[in-house]
Order: structure tokens, then sequence, then C-alpha cells
């Protein structure tokens, strides 16, 4: 219980920090940098939700990400939905798709899934193209997304929109720690290490892991959504496969076995595009060599390093007070 | 929806032949494709998502050993001898390092690789599309057969390809070498174990994979415009027809690719929005009633 009162607790001083800025009149590249971190780093944190607790590698995450912003700009577009409706609508319909498509790629194995959900990505992908008169086609949403007042707040305001979505974001990674840290994300954890046991101890593996896919389909919604109230608009590209390949490279980047890790990741990326940006026009090479600098050289990702060397340099701490004590009780004995 | 066209092509002989032929031009190059694929899953247990990168540098390779030679022949057997020396490079490089690490780690490699091959292909032939056009070779008068008109190239596609998969059938089921990799597809350490260089025929695999992407590629050229995304598209498709064939059955991915292209070819005629859709509807059919694919064997 009282870890929980600290998740809160840290999630409120995050939520504090994030609305300083503004406060502290950061320039706005600053103020729109953290914004499309925020967006991004949903996705990459829900997608972790299945690659680092569940062992479902997706390469098809984009698709919900790109869902949730589509769903959400067309319903404030046609005009008869408030925000809060238009935001509800949408993680439904995400939900609903991730729980067509989860179902039928969560009971097959690892590869499988890999693939077969960036076949649906794909499928999803070429649907938004195809559709022109619907989707606008490789042009995207245009004309920008209305934003009416609701309850008072006014997001066509740039420190409201703000505002807004840093809570929205705060909210949903405190859904995703209490996720992980409930037995049901021990459960997860479970499926991740040992399938089997796990349904043996009469785990219903298939409907836990169907439902983790809906709940961070859900929160990748959520990222998709907050990035079309901030770009206005909803672009094909949201649910292109180089979307979720970045998405993993986030987490690769962070570490997959540290809470907040897709989010370090998300940062660093982010800088590492905008750095490679104003050197060169060929920033997928350089991500690519870096990648496999990262993979073949390191195996893991540097915070996952990080967090195991200090892993086991508190394991040596610890084994070496026991060997202390153990030497003790001998002399002890001897004398 | 057009299913009335549909019925009307239906009818008459010559839009079937056209029709007919055009889906197996579709097929025979996803069959090149999805057999690389199937064929390295099956020994290696790792999907190279990468496959389809090895399609688009053959095509490029053939583009500009034709620009060079001239011939037809030579270019397209220099592209697929090329794409299967960077196939094997590929594999002993980079791939065999992620052998035992988890699917993530294999994921990641590839996805670099595509992105790499992606820009190399932007700097060395240029972002815009390029085509080679229809070599002399095959200048000829197109083949009138039941009122239909079938350009000689598409025949010598479809031969060529079909020949390709007869030889790889043989060598796999019918040599020394096709026992060994059938062996070390079910117990690699075991076959190593016996005294073979189990490693070497891992590479050769992947090389002999790589290969049939590039004549794949080889073969397009001439009919497709050359662009530096061509690659991933048709790397989708392979996947559902490994998929509806079945990992790892080379038998499978020949039917499933005629399934798919001829799909893909009347369906163009009567339900142009849809024909992605019924892909996949037919995929998610085979998942559900026979989730190891027509041909496939044990599913895993």
């Amino acid at each position: 219980m009282t870890s929980r009162w600290r998740d809160l607790g840290l999630a409120g001083l995050g939520l504090v920090l994030l609305l300083l800025v503004p406060v502290f009149g950061a320039p706005p590249a600053i103020r729109d940098f953290i914004m499309f971190g925020m967006a991004y780093g949903l996705l990459a944190m829900s997608l972790n939700l299945l690659i680092g607790y569940t062992g479902l590698v997706s390469f098809g995450h984009a698709m919900f990400f790109a869902a949730g912003a589509y769903a959400f700009g067309l319903a404030m577009q046609s005009g008869k939905f408030s925000i809060p409706g238009a935001f509800v609508l949408a993680i439904g319909f995400t939900a609903l798709m991730a729980l067509i498509v989860g179902a039928i790629c969560v009971r097959l194995n690892e590869i499988y899934f890999a693939f077969l959900t960036l076949a649906f990505q794909m499928l999803f992908y070429n649907i938004i193209l195809g559709w022109v008169s619907f989707t606008g086609g490789d042009q995207g949403l245009m004309g920008g997304i209305p934003r009416p007042k609701f309850l008072g707040i006014d997001l066509a305001d740039r420190t409201q929109l703000y505002v807004f979505c840093s809570v929205a974001f705060v909210v949903c990674i405190a859904i995703l720690r209490q996720i992980v840290t409930s037995p049901f994300g021990y459960t997860l954890r479970m499926i991740r290490d040992n399938q089997e046991r796990a349904a043996f101890l009469g785990i219903n593996v298939i409907m836990v892991k169907l439902a983790c896919f809906v709940m961070s389909a859900c929160i990748a919604a959520v990222g998709g959504i907050l990035l079309t109230l901030f770009v206005s608009g909803a672009y094909p590209n949201f649910g292109f496969w180089t979307t979720s390949g970045e998405a993993i490279f986030m987490i690769l980047l962070g570490g997959s076995n540290v809470f907040l890790g897709p989010l370090v990741g998300t940062v660093i990326l982010r800088l590492l595009n905008d750095i490679t940006v104003t050197y060169t026009s060929h920033t997928e090479l350089v991500l690519g060599i870096v990648i496999l600098i990262l993979v073949l050289g390191l195996r893991k990702g540097p915070l996952d390093l990080l967090a195991e060397r200090w892993e086991n340099r508190r394991q040596a701490k610890a084994q070496a007070v026991r060997d202390a004590a153990d030497k003790d009780a001998q002399t002890g004995r001897d004398a | 929806m057009d299913l009335d066209a549909l019925l009307r092509c239906v009818g008459t002989t010559s839009c079937v032949v056209t029709q007919l032929t055009s889906g197996m031009i579709i097929g025979m190059l996803l069959f090149l494709i999805a057999s690389g694929v199937t064929l390295i899953f099956g020994v290696l247990n790792v999907i190279n998502f990468a496959h389809g990168s090895l399609y688009m540098i053959g095509a490029y390779a053939a583009w500009t050993f034709y620009q060079l030679t001239g011939s037809y022949f030579v270019s397209a057997l220099g592209a697929a001898v090329a794409v299967g020396v960077l196939g094997v490079l590929f594999e002993r490089v980079l791939m065999s390092k992620v052998y035992g690490s988890n699917v993530l780690m294999q994921l990641l490699v590839c996805y670099a690789v595509v992105l790499i091959s992606d820009d190399l292909i932007k700097i060395i032939w240029g972002p815009v599309p390029l085509s080679m056009g229809m070599p002399p070779e095959f200048r000829l008068p197109p083949v009138r057969f039941m009122g239909g008109v079938i350009p000689p190239f598409y025949i010598f596609m479809i031969l060529a390809a079909m020949a390709i998969g007869l030889l790889l059938w043989l060598v796999i089921g019918r040599t020394r070498f096709g026992s060994i990799v059938r062996a070390a597809a079910i117990n690699g350490p075991m076959v190593s174990a016996l005294g073979i260089r189990v490693n070497l025929y891992y590479a050769a695999v992947f090389g002999i994979g790589s290969a049939l992407a590039g004549a794949a590629g080889a073969l397009a050229a001439p009919v497709r415009s050359l662009t530096p995304g061509m690659g991933f598209s048709i790397l989708i498709e392979s996947f559902i027809v490994t998929v509806i064939g079945g990992m790892g059955s080379i038998v499978g991915a020949f039917a499933a690719s005629i399934i798919i292209g001829l799909t893909r070819s009347f369906g163009s005629i009567g339900f142009p929005l849809f024909v992605d859709g019924v892909m996949f509807l037919i995929m998610a059919l085979v998942l559900i009633f026979k989730p190891s694919g027509l041909f496939g064997r044990a599913h895993r």
C-alpha cells in the first residue's frame, strides 16, 4: 500500500514539474518538444506493457496510435461530439479494433505474433491511404481539428492544451504503473517468463494476453489523440510501420526492464533525430547504424545495462555483508 | 464494389486469360520471395524482416547490370548471385549474432538493415523511381491464346519462377545437401555433433533464400517501377503467403502464392478497394481453422 501512495505522489510531482515548464516561460520549441515527447512516450510506454512485461513483441502498435488519432479527428470534424465525447469514442473504437486483431494474434507464438501485427498494421495503413473520401488518403485529415470549449477549457489556447495533455499523459502513466504493480501485472510477467507454468496454475493465458493487448492499445490511442490535438490533424504516417519500429527502438534505447525506460528512450530518440536532421538528410542511415551498434555491441539497451550493473553491485554488496556476518558467527563459535 | 464487372470478366475467355496471367505474375514473384522467407524460417527459425530489401536490391542490381551489359539474362543471373552473396554476408555479420537472443533483437537488426538499405538506395540510385523498360530479347509480338493477349516476357517470368521453384524443391528434397539442411532444421546441434559444419549450411540457406529474392527482383525489374520503398509492401504479402501455405513448406508457399496472386488480379476488377481486406480475411480464416497453414506440418 505504501508503494502505491509513493507512486501516486511521484506522479503528482511529475505533473507539477511538467506544469512548471510554461510557468517559467520556456521557449515554445521546448514546449513543443515536450508535447511530442508525451504523445510518442505514451506509444512507447504502452508498447512496453506488451514487449517488456508480457513478452509479446508487437511490430504493429502504431496502428492503434493512428486509430486513436483518426477516430478522434474524424469525430471532432463531424461536429457531433464534444472533446471528452470524441476522446471516449476514439478509445472505444481502438479497443474494439484491438480486440479483433488481438483475438486473432495472441494465440500464436512470438514470431508469428510479431509479423501478424505488422501485417494488420499495413492493412490498416492501406485502408487509410485507400479510403480517400473518408480519411483524406495520403494528405491526412486536412482542414484542422475543431476544438470547441468544454467545461470552461479552451484547447485552442496553447497553454491550456499543454495543461490538458500533461494531465492526460500523467494519468495514463499512473494507470500503466497501477497495471504493472497489480496482481494482473505480475501475472503478465509470469506469462512472459513461463507460459506453460502460468497455464498450469489455472491462468487463462490467452484471455490475460488479450486483456493486456487491449489495454495497451487504449493507452497508445490516447497518445495518438494527444498528437492529433497538438498538430491539429492526423496523417497516415502515424500508422506506418516505421512508427512501430521507432517505438520498439525507443524501448531498446531506454530499457524494457525499467518502468520509465521507454520514456527516457523517447527523449533520447527525439533528440537524436533532431540532431541528425540538422547535419544530414539521411537520418534513417544514422538511425540504422546506431541500432546495429546497440544491438550487436551492447546486446541490450544502455539503461537496462546500467540498471543491471547497479543491481549486480547491490547484490555483491549484500553478499559481502552476509559473508562478513557468517565470518563473525564462525569466529564467535570458534571462540 | 463492382461484382458485375467481375461476372462479365469471368464470362469471356479473353478476360479470364488476361487476368489469369497477371495473377500468375503476381503469384510467382510472391512465391520466389515467400519461399526464401519460409526456407530461412524453417531452417534457422528466424523471420527475415529484411527480405523485402533483398528483393529491392535485386531489382536495382539488375537495372545497373542491364545498363552495363545490355543483356537481360546476364543481369538477372548477376543480380541473383550478387544478392545471394549479400545475404551470406548479412547472415554471417549480423543475423548469426542474434540467433540465440529473443525476437526483439532479431526484429531490431532487420529494422536497422531495412532503414540502412532504403537510405543507401536513395544515395546510390536516387529517390526518383527508375524503370528498366522491356529488354530487347522480349520485344516480340504478344502471344494470342483463346482471345487473350499474353506478352512473351510474362510467359518467361512464369516459367522461370516455376523452374527455380522446382529446382529448389529438388535440391531440398532429393540431394545430400538438402537432407543435411532438413536435418539441421530439426536439430542443429545434433547435426553439428555428427561432424558437419552446420554454420556453413545456415549461411548457405540464407544465401539461397536471398538469391531467390534477388531473382524475384530481377524478374520484376522490367515490369515494375523501382522505388526505394518497393521491398516492404511485397514483404507483407509474402508473409501472408507463408502463413496461408504453412511456415517452412515450399509447396505451401507455391499454392498460397497462386491463391493470393489470383485474388489480387480478379479482385482488382470486382472489389478493388477490398483486395487487401480479402487477402487478410483468407489469412485470418486459415489461422483460425488450420493455424499451421494449408501445407504446414506441426504448429509451433
